[in-house]
Order: C-alpha cells, then sequence, then structure tokens
C-alpha cells in the first residue's frame, strides 16, 4: 500500500512538472468558461434555464478522449523508454503496485481537475434563482468521475505495452474512440447481441444513465470493470517482462 | 552471496549466455570483463530480477532470483548502464522517491549520507536535467547505495567521470567490497585490475577465464619478456645473453636496454645477472615485463579461436 502511495504521488506531482498537463487544464477551463458565459447568454436572451450538463460535456469530450492518451503514454511508456522501468521493476516493489501506483496517480490528477470544474455548477447554482438540480450535478459529476477511473486505468495499461510514446498515445486513442463507437453495430442489430454492443460503448452508460440523473448499479459496474480489468491487464503485461 | 549455475538465456534463435557458473563471496568484488555485447548486462538483469533466464539458476543471499525475486531486490543495490534517472525531479526528491520506495527508516539521515558520500551535498537542489554526465553517475551511484545493500550490481560505473571522480568512485566501490559482495561489469581493464578481486572475462556469452586478475596475468602469460640494462657495452653483453640456455629473441632497444625472452617455466633471469656479473658488466637492471590485463583480454576475446579457461590451463601446464 505504501509502495502505491508513493508512485501515484510521484506520479501526481510529476504533472504539475510537464507543460501537458498545463496545457490540458488550461484548454478545458477556456472552453467550459466560453460555453459557461455562452449558455448564460443564450439563458438572459431567451429567458431559458441554462444546463449545467452541456458544460460538463467538455470534459468527458473532447477533454477525457484527447487528454488520457497524451496523459497517461508518460506513465509507463516514458520509463520504458527512458530505462526508469528498469530501476522500478529492480526494485522492491510488486508489479501490482507499480500499476495501481501510476493509475492511481493519474486519476488523483484527473480528479483534482473535475474538482476544479465544481467553480462552474457554484456560478450556474449562484446566479439562477432559485438554484440549479444539485442532485442532477451529483449523478453527472460520479458518472465523470467513473469514466475517467476507466479510461486513465486504460491508458496506463495500453502505456505497458510499449517503448515509443507516440505509438502508445495513438493506440490508446484508438481503443477509446472504438470504445466509443462500440455501440455502432447495435443500430443493426437486435436483442441480446444490440444489448452487448450497446453496454459495451464508454460513454453509453454516461449520457443514458448519469447524465440524466440516474445513478445505475449498471453504470457502475461497468466503469469499475473496466477500471479493474485494465489494471489487471496492465499488471499482466509487466509481469510478462519478467518471463519472456 | 551470488551463485550462478548454468545460466543460460536465448533471444530467439540467439544464444546471450551460454551455462554461465561463477559465484561472488561476501567482502568480494568480482569484476565482469567482456566486449560489447559479450552478456554481462544480460547476466546482471537476470541476478538483477529484471529477467528470467532461459535455463539454469542464479541466487543472490540465498535466494532465487526468479522464485524470490522480491526478496533478491531488496538485498541488491542495481546501477544499470543507461543510469535511469528523471529529468525533471531535483536530486534530493529523486533519492528520497527512491528510498520511499525500499521503505528506508529515517530517510533523510541516509540521503544525506549518500549526498556526502557521492559529493553532491551541495547541489541536492539541482534538477537533474541540468548536471553533467559525471554527476548523473553519481546520483545513479547514489540510489544504488541508499539502502546499504548486501550485493552491489553496477553496470559500467564510472563512464562518463573524470579522472578526479573515477578515483573517488573506485574508492567508494573498494570500502563497500571490503564488506559486501560487489559485482562489476566494466570494460575498462585497468578499473577491473584496480578494484576487482577476482575478475571474470566473458566472450560470446561463455566465461573464458576467471580468477585473480594478478593470477590471470601469470597463468596466462607462457613467455617472459625481461628488460636488461648495463653500464656499458650492451651488444657484448647481449652476445653473452644469447649463449644461455631457454633464452628467445634477444635484441637492443633504441635506448640501449637489452630485451630477451624466456618461457616462464625457466625463468633465466638469475642465470642472466650471474653470467653478466662474472663477467664483468656492471647490472643496472633486469625487469620482467608484466603482461597487461589488456592483453589478456585481448587474446581471450579475439574474434578467432576462443581460449577457454581449460585450454588456458593445458597451455600452463605443457
Amino acid at each position: 500500500m505504501r509502495n502505491i502511495w508513493t508512485i501515484a504521488k510521484k506520479e501526481y506531482t510529476g504533472f504539475f512538472y510537464s507543460p501537458i498537463a498545463y496545457v490540458v487544464g488550461a484548454v478545458a477551463f477556456l472552453i467550459m468558461g466560453i460555453y459557461l458565459a455562452y449558455y448564460l447568454n443564450i439563458a438572459i436572451l431567451y429567458q431559458r434555464v441554462p444546463d449545467i450538463r452541456y458544460i460538463l460535456d467538455v470534459l468527458v469530450f473532447p477533454l477525457f478522449f484527447l487528454a488520457t492518451p497524451i496523459l497517461t503514454m508518460k506513465t509507463l511508456t516514458e520509463e520504458n523508454k527512458t530505462g526508469t522501468l528498469e530501476l522500478l521493476l529492480t526494485s522492491p516493489i510488486r508489479d501490482h503496485e507499480l500499476i495501481l501506483g501510476k493509475w492511481f496517480g493519474t486519476f488523483l490528477f484527473y480528479l483534482t481537475l473535475i474538482a476544479l470544474t465544481w467553480f462552474y455548477p457554484l456560478v450556474m447554482n449562484i446566479v439562477i434563482e432559485p438554484g440549479i438540480d444539485q442532485s442532477l450535478v451529483l449523478a453527472n459529476y460520479i458518472g465523470i468521475t467513473l469514466m475517467a477511473s476507466a479510461m486513465t486505468a486504460l491508458g496506463v495499461c495500453i502505456s505497458s505495452l510499449f517503448k515509443n510514446t507516440v505509438a502508445s498515445m495513438i493506440t490508446s486513442l484508438g481503443v477509446l474512440l472504438l470504445l466509443w463507437l462500440a455501440s455502432a453495430p447495435a443500430q443493426f442489430l437486435s436483442g441480446a447481441a444490440a444489448d452487448f454492443f450497446t453496454n459495451l460503448c464508454i460513454t453509453e452508460h454516461y449520457y443514458y444513465g448519469f447524465r440524466e440523473g440516474v445513478v445505475s448499479l449498471s453504470g457502475i459496474s461497468y466503469y469499475i470493470s473496466l477500471t479493474v480489468l485494465s489494471l489487471f491487464l496492465g499488471t499482466r503485461s509487466i509481469e510478462s517482462r519478467r518471463w519472456r | 552471496m551470488i551463485t550462478v549455475q548454468n545460466l543460460t538465456k536465448d533471444y530467439g534463435p540467439n544464444r546471450a549466455i551460454d551455462k554461465l557458473n561463477f559465484t561472488a563471496e561476501k567482502g568480494e568484488v568480482l569484476g565482469f570483463l567482456g566486449p560489447n555485447g559479450a552478456g554481462k548486462t544480460t547476466t546482471i538483469r537476470i541476478l538483477t530480477g529484471y529477467m528470467p533466464p532461459t535455463s539454469g539458476t542464479a541466487e543472490v543471499g540465498g535466494h532465487d532470483v526468479i522464485e524470490e525475486s522480491l526478496e533478491v531486490r531488496k538485498l541488491v543495490g542495481y546501477l544499470p548502464e543507461t543510469v535511469p534517472l528523471y529529468d525533471d525531479m531535483r536530486i534530493y526528491d529523486y533519492l528520497k522517491y527512491m528510498a520511499d520506495l525500499r521503505q528506508i527508516k529515517d530517510p533523510d539521515e541516509k540521503i544525506e549520507d549518500v549526498l556526502e558520500l557521492i559529493g553532491l551535498e551541495l547541489r541536492s537542489q539541482s534538477l537533474i536535467k541540468n548536471i553533467s554526465k559525471g554527476m548523473r553517475q553519481r546520483v545513479g551511484l547514489g540510489q544504488a547505495l541508499l539502502h546499504e545493500p548486501d550485493v552491489l550490481i553496477l553496470d559500467e560505473p564510472t563512464i562518463g567521470l573524470d579522472p578526479k571522480q573515477i578515483i573517488e568512485v573506485r574508492n567508494i566501490i573498494k570500502n563497500i567490497g571490503k564488506e559486501r559482495t560487489v559485482l562489476l561489469s566494466t570494460h575498462i581493464l585497468s578499473e577491473a585490475q584496480q578494484i576487482c578481486d577476482r575478475v571474470l572475462i566473458i566472450n560470446k556469452g561463455k566465461i573464458v577465464a576467471e580468477d585473480a586478475p594478478k593470477n590471470l596475468q601469470s597463468r596466462l602469460s607462457s613467455i617472459q619478456k625481461v628488460k636488461v640494462q648495463v653500464a656499458d657495452g650492451a651488444d657484448k653483453a647481449a652476445t653473452f645473453i644469447r649463449d644461455i640456455a631457454g633464452i628467445m629473441n634477444v635484441k637492443i632497444n633504441n635506448n640501449g636496454m637489452i630485451e630477451f625472452e624466456n618461457r616462464i617455466e625457466q625463468d633465466s633471469r638469475a642465470v642472466v645477472a650471474k653470467t653478466l656479473v662474472d663477467k664483468g658488466f656492471d647490472l643496472l637492471e633486469l625487469t620482467p615485463e608484466i603482461v597487461s590485463l589488456e592483453d589478456i583480454f585481448l587474446k581471450l576475446t579475439r574474434e578467432e579461436p576462443v581460449i577457454s579457461s581449460t585450454e588456458v590451463e593445458v597451455e600452463h601446464e605443457e
């Protein structure tokens, strides 16, 4: 446990040494700020209640989809490339501790970004009378957090497979896009097959569940399962170095 | 502390190391000498638990490197050849990270000690990306020493250091080697000669010689070269030396010194000295030329016939 925290802490603070993290944060908050101003203006002009979900959507797409491959590629691919992975793998830490530490550090960074976005619902809550639907906001944040957990775990897992950062980034992006488009075949299918592909989609449980204020067990299970599976495969990938 | 038996590693169809057998005891600095691609780093990586062997076994401190990899990694301090460091970290933070991963008690105290040992106590807040190659090497060595390991494995530890730093690092290794086990991979022969109690010469994945540097030199030099200086009449003295049985290739070099060779088992120095003194020459110098470890290394690792350690024994016995 202590090793996981040591690695996570190093990973988390490492983001603040990297300009990429600041660029990701700045772009996210700039776009969300523009959206907030835009929707508040629309609300004033057309006397419509602004919807916080449109602003939070920025976090899911494009931010998570584009930032995850960039931020997670440095977790293990960069270590492999610079040789520091050899140092970690010859230190007295277990392989799962390494993967969990890397994931948790990255996830903590996402949690920080997500926490900072509470600013927007707070502003909306202040300017709108009698305030926004707080349970809806909470359900959205639970969904966003779970999705961030699954995406970062997937990124760390893919990062463990490569020595080339570009290959790692492109593969992560490709896998995330595949999981996003996974529901497409459902349009041509019916019954269990259609349900299978629909449930495979990484955004499905968010858009049609948490985003609508529904915190469903299937949604929670999906994201937690994806997180656990990715971390398990990542650990096996690291372990496989000791077999080859 | 280190026991290796029939250790073999294949990379696809290529055999990197082939049935290596060796041991390293506590309080011993074992040099691992060999040309590039000989299998030094592969052996070291197996010993540190980074990769498995194809066959054979390796134990460190009585623990199998595969079955009890975690125990082995606790015992070993390792400096890889590439000196892996995090460029964005400060030296102190890097050492703190490594100390935390090894769950060292009183890490700050240990870090201070190591910083003093590697001579970087005044640079502890420098960013690693801004320090010289020599300093990087020392930081890498520092992390390997943090937990006062029973076994220290160093892959080319003095590369990139200036002469003063090389001496310092060699002294550190020598001191550590008095109480612990040090496995040192190097291609710098003088380094092996100075630091190591014992040397393994590895070529094409096989151990071709194993002994103390001094013993290797004497075992592998079948011909002894001797230099003689007399006050006057070197030409005449050379004639007398030629007449002594068992002496070969007598010549006079540009400095007026007489050089001759004899087989190592027929040391003619006493006869030569007596003959020259009896003939009335003032003998100023009679020095055997020591075959360097470099000569041995080249002899053992040249492309053509590889002389195995058993063949060397036979050659010596003849």
